[in-house]
């Protein structure tokens, strides 16, 4: 509703407000203040809700947060044992902070545009921008920790020859080894970018739409935020699962050996 | 909007929280669903080896009945022989101790018949000496006359 305050500044000033993180530093070595705090704090979050869980776990009766964090349990439990068939101590751990972190880094987008940089400009914080996911860095930190997982996997399972050996023979043969090479690191490299991007950019265009929304006039928005957040619940879900069951999924074909 | 050092800041943060979930949330957690399905499990198998327990506890429990019964009832027709014989046992000797009494009667009967008989012969003979001596108005003299006596005495009593 602080549209009235934005409107002298201009739509597109309003939008490049809101999209410009508060930043730290210069070049490279910016960081993003308020996406590394926010994705801190929700891990905090996670952390906190599932270490009260698991330090009150009882293999009787289970109480109303316990049951909870093992019905989120069982369900990544669930996906990991669908795709990926090896044995691992990583990849379940892995799956449900991945689920959870981008659930949570999603939800803040459910979060009125405006009403945290508001509180944040009372602080005299004058950019913030809430939900990490829109952020690249963000989206990419992620992706790029699983391409190493995948990377790790593939030469620890197949060795580092049986990987090479994959990266140039396959899938076409020996003789055609510069095509499938060029085939096989786009494959791999491809990877974490569709990841990133993926979320990125749903996420990012789903802020965009409740910021141009918060533009119109007061007694328009909610016919149009209202329906829009609830299609962002399915999304902020459907996206966390995505980025999760990909994950497992990529992992389970650097453990399986051709 | 592009990519920077928070990448870093990013990927040590999600190690941080991927290292903390592996080492102190999953295990107990995942543990703690395993055992509550395996004590389900075990809850289901004692259950259902209580209910084959009970099925054939009622089984034997039935056997046992039955041969109680039976038992039972071998005993009731041994005793009804039983006392059957004993109530002919005792009519038998009922009847020998009955007859065994009427003997006994019959004997002291006749026994005092003949004492009567005695009795009356020695009256009669005793009237007859005492008309006999009314007769010869002369007093017999018992002492004298005694084998006189004796003889009529017998010749009554034949």
């Amino acid at each position: 509703m602080a549209t009235e305050a934005h409107a002298a500044e201009g739509a597109t000033g309003y939008i490049i407000h809101h999209l410009t993180s508060l930043h730290f530093g210069e070049g490279f070595w910016t960081l993003h203040l308020d996406t590394l705090f926010f994705s801190a704090l929700l891990g905090g979050v996670f952390i906190w809700f599932f270490k009260t869980a698991a330090e009150k776990a009882t293999s009787g009766v289970p109480g109303l947060v316990q049951s909870f964090a093992e019905m989120l349990i069982e369900f990544v439990d669930t996906q990991v044992k669908d795709s990926f068939h090896g044995h691992s101590k990583l990849i379940a751990p892995l799956a449900l902070t991945i689920f959870c972190w981008v659930f949570l880094w999603n939800f803040m987008d459910l979060f009125p545009v405006d009403i945290l940089p508001l509180i944040g400009s009372m602080m005299g914080i004058e950019y913030l921008r809430v939900v990490p996911s829109t952020d690249l860095n963000a989206t990419f930190a992620m992706s790029i920790s699983v391409f190493f997982l995948i990377i790790f996997y593939s030469i620890k399972i197949k060795g580092a020859w049986g990987f090479a050996k994959e990266l140039m023979f396959q899938p076409f043969g020996p003789w055609l080894l510069p095509f499938n090479l060029l085939l096989k690191l786009v494959e791999e490299i491809a990877k974490p970018i569709s990841l990133a991007l993926r979320l990125f950019g749903n996420l990012y265009a789903g802020e965009l739409i409740f910021i141009l929304i918060a533009l119109l006039p007061w007694y328009i928005q909610p016919v149009l935020s209202f329906p829009w957040a609830i299609f962002h619940i399915l999304i902020i879900t459907l996206q966390a699962f995505i980025f999760m069951v990909l994950t497992i999924v990529y992992l389970s074909m650097a453990h399986e050996d051709h | 909007m592009s990519i920077n050092a928070t990448l870093i800041g990013q990927m040590i943060t999600f190690a941080l929280l991927v290292w903390f979930t592996m080492k102190y949330i999953w295990p107990p957690l995942f543990d703690s669903l395993e055992e509550r399905r395996k004590k389900i499990a075990e809850g289901l198998a004692a259950a259902e080896r209580g209910q084959e327990e009970m099925q054939l506890a009622e089984k034997k429990a039935k056997g046992v009945l039955k041969e109680a019964k039976q038992q039972s009832s071998e005993i009731i027709s041994v005793a009804q022989k039983r006392a059957n014989e004993m109530v002919e046992e005792a009519k038998e000797l009922a009847k020998k101790e009955g007859e065994r009494i009427i003997v006994a009667a019959k004997a002291q009967v006749d026994q005092e018949i003949q004492q009567a008989k005695e009795n009356l012969r020695q009256e009669v003979a005793m009237l007859a000496l005492s008309a006999a001596e009314q007769i010869l108005g002369a007093e017999i003299d018992q002492a004298k006359h005694q084998d006189i006596i004796t003889k009529v005495s017998n010749q009554l009593a034949g």
